[in-house]
């Protein structure tokens, strides 16, 4: 068998999130150097502020300023900081309780080594130079060994609230298509469309994807289908893709090509858009070093039967 | 449908080998014989399943709609009644449990998968975490563990001698299908006071089980898994809001599936990390008369995704071989043991 085919692929996603009135006030008060709790129904004080109580599920709204300092409740040493972290030379990841509050807040602690962190150690808040609303205006947390630092009495209203955030996301991976596809993809660089047969119902799957959803067993056997083939159903493209170099409105059609059970796709192009119909009689057309077929064109046959492709729309 | 109250077994269990990558299989291919092995184990085809319902994670292998494509592997045409959760398998197990209690259905497979060797599973699990105050700080999932960790040190429930002490034991096992067996060194920090291994191997795999209901479970195994109770609780999401050192919600879990009211045998336990164990026998009472994880655990094989319901499978299976009376299995998701699914399991008396 040949070496499985791979591909380096990014999935990366801005999301953009509106923001609650207790997170809008957290973080357009770290935007200002202020840190906001919530104090819920039974007294305590919420850092990181929530919108709902954890135990209750009550709506928390009454904003209170806690300060820049705190404890350590607990910590690990991170010394291979990963992408996106908060530093990048090695830190402390830490649970923070600030003065004033009864809960944790999850950050980094910038500290020379795991000799210097405690657990019940004293922090306090290293603010980010440019901050815009974020969790990330919080640079880290730093040693610190004064007292307390007093609140300066924040009501928790601002003139210009952040009300959103923008969370960017990258994930890397290396694809891999598996055993059937591979197969199709490399025939198909050699201009060739191999399918595989199902060994209960016999029909023919390309692309082949290892399996026969009507049956469940696996497919093995391998059959060179095409190149010709059929348009089962088509639509008319009238959008202009992104990125894409193709005119519109163009054809875009299902194609059963001659010996498979499963109908693929492709644009319908040397024929104007407007003639394209069901039944129409098509082959590849392929561009130096491409490794699909562009689009395919008529082949001049005469129209396929309805019968012969009822069961490929 | 009139609601009913019946009896539902675990009458099957097969697993794949869990392996560091499978690069050259596509996630159907890699599923597809699990779920051949498990119909073989009680004569059954796709046809004669009342309710399928799978598990799995599209963020994983960084594949949208994988599930969809798993499901040719099962045969779905003519369409079948089917469900998947964007969990592990044995919350797929719940909701097909509910549904052969209402009576819709007498049989059920439920199937998870996961690779994750196409991706970073450290990273990809930090978009889990609640987006506005801890996913941008991209903490990954050892990190989170090794505070839960330092947190279970600083209060004296354990130490690093004991956790390496978990992480032998685990991979004693004489599983075969397991990835990480034998004497695997603990090895150099991960996150400190994690090492390597305190973790858990990451592997792909696939798992899949059969349920049945009364009678129909009889007939398909010589000793079903009477699922007793089965309960599933969740956790505040904010950690600092949490006591990393103790798991209420696995507690009450186990409470409500009725795990306190005889003791059990065995407890195949899903802590992906050595430290998780030890909040586990404390929130579920496990004392040194139950066996702990025969399976060698997440330890020695975590799939993500099937993990969970593998707990429940090979404790069903122990119960199917007359090698337990009545077992424990536990599943896990999210952060610091977030979420917890408890099962009791109990075979007929002999």
């Amino acid at each position: 068998m040949p070496e499985v085919l791979k591909a380096p692929l990014v999935v990366e996603f801005p999301f953009t999130r509106s923001l609650g009135p207790v997170q809008s006030a957290f973080l357009t008060g770290l935007r200002d150097r202020v840190v906001l709790g919530v104090r819920t129904g039974d007294g305590r004080t919420l850092v990181p502020p929530v919108e709902y109580d954890p135990v209750t599920a009550e709506e928390i709204r009454d904003l209170v300023e806690v300060a820049p300092t705190g404890t350590v409740t607990t910590w690990a040493w991170n010394h291979e900081p990963r992408r996106g972290q908060p530093l990048e030379t090695p830190f402390a990841w830490v649970l923070v309780r600030l003065d004033g509050a009864d809960t944790a807040l999850l950050h980094a602690l910038d500290a020379p080594g795991p000799e210097a962190v405690h657990t019940d150690m004293r922090v306090r808040v290293r603010w980010a130079d440019d901050r815009v609303g974020a969790i990330t205006d919080i640079a880290c947390f730093e040693p610190y060994d004064g007292d307390a630092a007093q609140p300066t009495g924040h009501s928790g209203e601002f003139a210009d609230p952040v009300t959103g955030i923008v969370a960017a996301a990258r994930l890397d991976y290396t694809y891999s298509p598996g055993r059937a596809q591979t197969a199709y993809i490399n025939a198909l660089a050699d201009r060739r469309a191999v399918g595989e047969r199902c060994p209960a119902c016999r029909k023919v799957y390309v692309p082949p994807r290892g399996a026969c959803p009507t049956c469940g067993v696996a497919t093995s056997e391998q059959v060179e289908v095409g190149p010709a083939g059929t348009v089962t159903t088509f639509c008319i493209v009238n959008i202009k893709a992104k990125n894409l170099d193709i005119e519109v409105p163009y054809v875009y059609a299902h194609i059963a090509l001659d010996g498979a059970d499963l109908a693929l796709h492709g644009r319908i192009g040397g024929i104007p858009y407007d003639q394209v119909r069901m039944g129409l009689r098509v082959e590849p057309v392929w561009t130096e070093g491409g490794r699909y077929p562009d689009h395919y064109r008529p082949t001049g046959e005469p129209d396929a039967d309805y019968e012969t492709y009822k069961e490929l729309l | 449908m009139t609601a009913v109250s019946r009896d539902i077994a675990v009458v099957a269990f097969a697993q794949s080998d869990i392996l560091r990558t499978t690069e050259e299989q596509s996630e159907v291919e890699m599923l597809m014989p699990v779920l051949h092995d498990v119909l073989d184990r009680t004569g059954l085809k796709t046809a004669d399943i009342g309710f399928t319902c799978s598990g799995s994670c599209d963020y994983l292998a960084g594949r949208a709609f994988s599930f969809t494509l798993a499901l040719d592997g099962v045969g779905a045409w003519p369409p079948i009644s089917e469900s998947h959760v964007e969990m592990d398998g044995a919350w797929a197990l719940y909701e097909a449990w509910t549904k052969l209690r209402s009576g819709d259905a007498d049989t059920a497979l439920v199937y998870s998968y996961g690779k994750s060797s196409p991706g970073s599973v450290r990273d990809v699990l930090t978009r889990q975490l609640d987006p506005y105050y801890v996913a941008p700080l991209w903490p990954d999932s050892v990190a989170l563990a090794a505070l839960q960790a330092q947190a279970l040190i600083d209060a004296g429930d354990t130490d690093e001698p004991a956790l390496a002490g978990i992480a032998a034991r685990s991979r004693a096992t004489d599983n075969t299908r397991a990835q990480l067996r034998g004497s695997v060194p603990q090895g150099d920090y991960v996150v400190r006071p994690l090492r390597t291994g305190d973790c858990p191997p990451i592997g792909d795999g696939a798992a899949a089980v059969v349920l049945a209901a009364g009678e129909r479970a009889r007939e398909l195994c010589p000793r079903p898994a009477w699922i007793r109770g089965i309960d599933h609780r969740v956790e505040a999401h904010g950690l600092g809001v949490r006591n990393l050192t103790d798991s209420p919600s696995a507690r009450l879990a186990a409470e409500k599936a009725g795990a306190f009211e005889r003791p059990v045998d065995t407890a195949e336990l899903h802590a992906p990390f050595s430290s998780q164990e030890v909040v586990l026998r404390k929130a579920l009472r496990l004392d040194g008369n139950v066996r702990v994880n025969p399976s060698g655990g997440a330890l020695a094989a975590n799939p993500m995704m099937a993990a969970g319901l593998i707990r429940i499978g090979e404790a069903a299976s122990r119960i199917h071989r007359g090698e337990s009376d009545r077992a424990l299995a536990h599943a896990t998701s999210g952060p610091c043991l977030q979420q917890n699914l408890v099962a009791v399991l109990e075979g007929d008396p002999r």
